[in-house]
């Protein structure tokens, strides 16, 4: 190590990783069905998807990625739920990994919901 | 990338209980599962909870599972892995409330805990540098070679407050200022790894989980003191501890953060290990010293202090692992933040090793000033068996006791002292009820007559006539003169021995005689162990109203000591009676009682 420059570059490498294992009460909590029904139509690429987009984009400290299990629309499901502290809870309903990716875009970085994905905009009968 | 960590204690009480077999499991269990590539397990140091392990935490929900055994291994990775469902038979208990799980930082055990040398041990792979340097690991090194003078660097020592963790609670950087000021062509840097204190496991978990900080605030000491090389004494007694420096040194050389030129600046420094064969006297400096240097581990007299005159005759410092932990967040945090927690003399937090008549046996890091009653209750959960709590013993061999009248002591340096105890490295061995004063300082006196190197009188012959005294106490053949002769052996061992080991020998017993000379009197005049521990003062017997006569006593009596007839009362022969107790474990009538 010749550098502070070199070891600066493997703690931000690093950071995100090991951040995972503080806790925090004040995270967002973006949690996915994970229940054989969520697993059947896909949920775990769902979850593979956000995992990865918070490490990519450095937000382990902001967000915290977690599965959860059958809360009881398995017709809705791959589900997500974006918790955040002090906001009522958005349901996203059958996701894939792209929708994952607007999701994360425009309401975890750009604090938009998107609606069009949501329970509410589907016509619960 | 890994959505999931699932974090498996590797410290030294979670080893012996089995965690590399869940280990093992768990990484079968994934691949079976075809998680391996979403799953990261990893392998840490100490938690603290020690009674409760194998302990497996899952993350991001820092879900904390405890006393987990292979066969639950493949449902939490079916259901809490995989299907997210915590499982909910295997979470401790402490963390559930009302069915709700809260989060660890607030039970009872963690709530009042601060911890800064323990804050990675549990929460990094002690085996991967990079997880030390992705918790800021390193940097503190950084700072100092690129930022500051080694002046700079002592003054922030001395700003912090911090003492010395091995004991003796010796200024650290007056220590380093001592040793800086000395001229010469080589100094060095030493690390007191030889945590001997029967109890006490605080620097072994240090080590075991998280040794490179030891290394980083080892080479921060040696920028400062103008060293080039550092040992560090360890135990052979601690095998995980041993492997993990070994790995750690390996990698901080492989990544040159030891070595010449490091960070790219003059400064050069290496770290050698050093393994000790287990004697309590090479705790001590000036043997320790001397145990690196190849030859026998005595202590010689100071001065010269090795500040002057140490390792191979040059200016040398030493410092205890915990006190190390600190160094490096010190230097990030500044002396400020330190100097901020703890009492007026006594700065940052201590690491106490919990052990004896306690619900949470583990590893427990407190500001100074915390009370004893907030770490016994609180923290360690209280005394099982709803006994009564009698006194807590600190220091080890070197420390005393403190009692029940002393509970409410916020516990440092100086409080400790003035009660007749001292810190010593930290190991809190609790007492009840049930416990026999007299016997616990014939236990720790034992200990230091074994220990003694032989090399001074006073220490090697005043212990021994130390230890008969006593057992001529708990055997009730003493004279109330016994304890006059006792007390004045305990002074003068204390003034004439040569070092640490020898002065602080009596401690125990001198503590014991402050606050429970009753016990001593009561083994002398009236031939009576209150505590009912003494084998020699005590006798078992039936109570003939309770005795239901059901020969259960007689069958599991080693000595045939007891006899009977059916549904009648039993009798036992005092002469042939061993006082194994094993009579009064077994009957289910409560009938027999010993005095």
């Amino acid at each position: 190590m010749k550098t502070l420059e070199e070891l600066k570059a493997i703690r931000e490498k690093m950071q995100s990783q090991v951040a995972m294992r503080a806790e925090d009460q004040t995270q967002t909590r973006v949690v996915v069905g994970m229940a054989t029904c969520g697993i059947a139509s896909g949920a775990r690429a769902v979850l593979t998807k956000l995992a990865d987009l918070v490490q990519e984009k450095g937000l382990t400290d902001k967000i915290t990625v977690t599965q959860t299990g059958c809360i009881g629309l398995c017709q809705y499901e791959p589900i997500v739920e974006v918790l955040e502290p002090g906001k009522t809870k958005v349901t996203y309903v059958k996701m894939n990994a792209e929708k994952a990716e607007e999701v994360m875009e425009r309401h975890l970085v750009g604090g938009h919901v998107v609606e069009k994905y949501t329970l509410a905009s589907v016509d619960l009968k | 990338m890994y959505r999931s960590h699932a974090l498996v204690c590797g410290g030294t009480g979670c080893t012996s209980s089995g965690s590399v077999q869940i280990l093992e499991t768990l990484k079968s269990e994934l691949e079976k599962h075809g998680l391996t590539e979403e799953v990261a397990v990893v392998q840490t140091g100490c938690h603290g909870l020690c009674a409760l392990g194998p302990i497996v935490v899952i993350y991001p929900d820092a879900t904390f599972y405890s006393q987990v055994k292979p066969e639950d291994v493949p449902e939490i990775v079916s259901e809490h892995l995989l299907k997210g469902r915590v499982v909910q038979r295997l979470v401790y208990q402490e963390t559930e409330a009302d069915g709700k799980v809260k989060a660890l930082a607030d039970t009872d055990f963690y709530r009042k805990q601060h911890r800064i040398a323990l804050r990675n041990c549990g929460v990094i792979n002690p085996e991967v540098i990079e997880e030390y340097i992705g918790t800021g690991g390193y940097e503190a090194l950084g700072k100092v070679l690129t930022e500051m003078t080694p002046d700079d660097v002592i003054q922030t020592i001395l700003d912090s407050g911090l003492r010395g963790r091995g004991g003796g609670g010796f200024p650290t950087g007056l220590k380093w200022k001592l040793a800086k000021g000395n001229v010469a062509d080589q100094k060095y840097v030493c690390c007191n790894a030889d945590e001997g204190d029967p109890g006490a496991f605080m620097d072994r978990s240090v080590l075991e989980g998280d040794p490179h900080a030891v290394l980083e605030a080892m080479a921060i000491a040696g920028y400062a003191i103008g060293a080039s090389q550092g040992f560090i004494y360890v135990r052979a007694e601690y095998p995980i501890a041993v492997e993990r420096l070994k790995i750690a040194i390996q990698q901080a050389r492989e990544m040159e953060l030891l070595g010449n030129n490091i960070f790219g600046t003059d400064f050069s420094f290496d770290i050698d290990l050093r393994l000790g064969a287990g004697a309590f006297v090479c705790g001590e400096e000036t043997a320790l010293m001397t145990s690196i240097e190849g030859n026998r581990g005595e202590p010689r007299p100071r001065p010269p202090f090795p500040a002057q005159k140490g390792l191979f005759g040059k200016p040398t410092i030493l410092n205890n692992v915990e006190t190390y932990a600190n160094i490096p967040q010190i230097i990030l945090h500044g002396a400020e933040w330190f100097a901020s927690m703890g009492t007026e003399r006594s700065k940052g937090t201590k690491v106490f090793a919990l052990g004896g008549k306690i619900h949470n046996t583990g590893l427990v890091e407190i500001p100074m000033g915390t009370t004893l009653r907030e770490v016994i209750e609180e923290i360690g959960g209280g005394i099982p068996n709803g006994k009564k709590f009698k006194a807590a013993q600190t220091g080890g061999p070197s420390g005393g006791c403190i009692p029940a009248s002393h509970f409410d002591i916020p516990i440092d340096y100086d409080n400790l002292i003035e009660i007749g105890s001292m810190m010593g490295s930290g190991g809190l061995i609790v007492l009840d009820e049930d416990n026999c004063m007299v016997d616990i300082a014939k236990f720790f006196l034992e200990f230091t007559v074994e220990e003694s190197c032989g090399k001074c009188t006073p220490c090697r012959v005043g212990t021994r006539r130390m230890m008969e005294l006593l057992e001529k106490i708990t055997k009730g053949q003493a004279t109330m003169e016994d304890i006059d002769k006792l007390e004045d052996l305990c002074y003068y061992i204390k003034s004439n021995s040569l070092c640490g080991l020898g002065q602080t020998a009596p401690n125990p017993v001198l503590s014991t005689l402050r606050y429970f000379r009753d016990e001593y009197e009561a083994h002398i005049q009236d031939k009576r162990c209150p505590a009912g521990v003494c084998k020699a003062l005590l006798s078992y017997h039936i109570d003939g109203e309770k005795c239901k006569g059901c020969s259960l006593c007689a069958k599991n009596c080693p000595t045939q000591a007891i006899f009977g007839e059916i549904r009648k009362p039993y009798k036992i022969v005092q002469d042939k009676c061993i006082k194994c107790g094993a009579c009064m474990e077994k009957c289910k009538f409560g009938a027999i009682y010993k005095k």
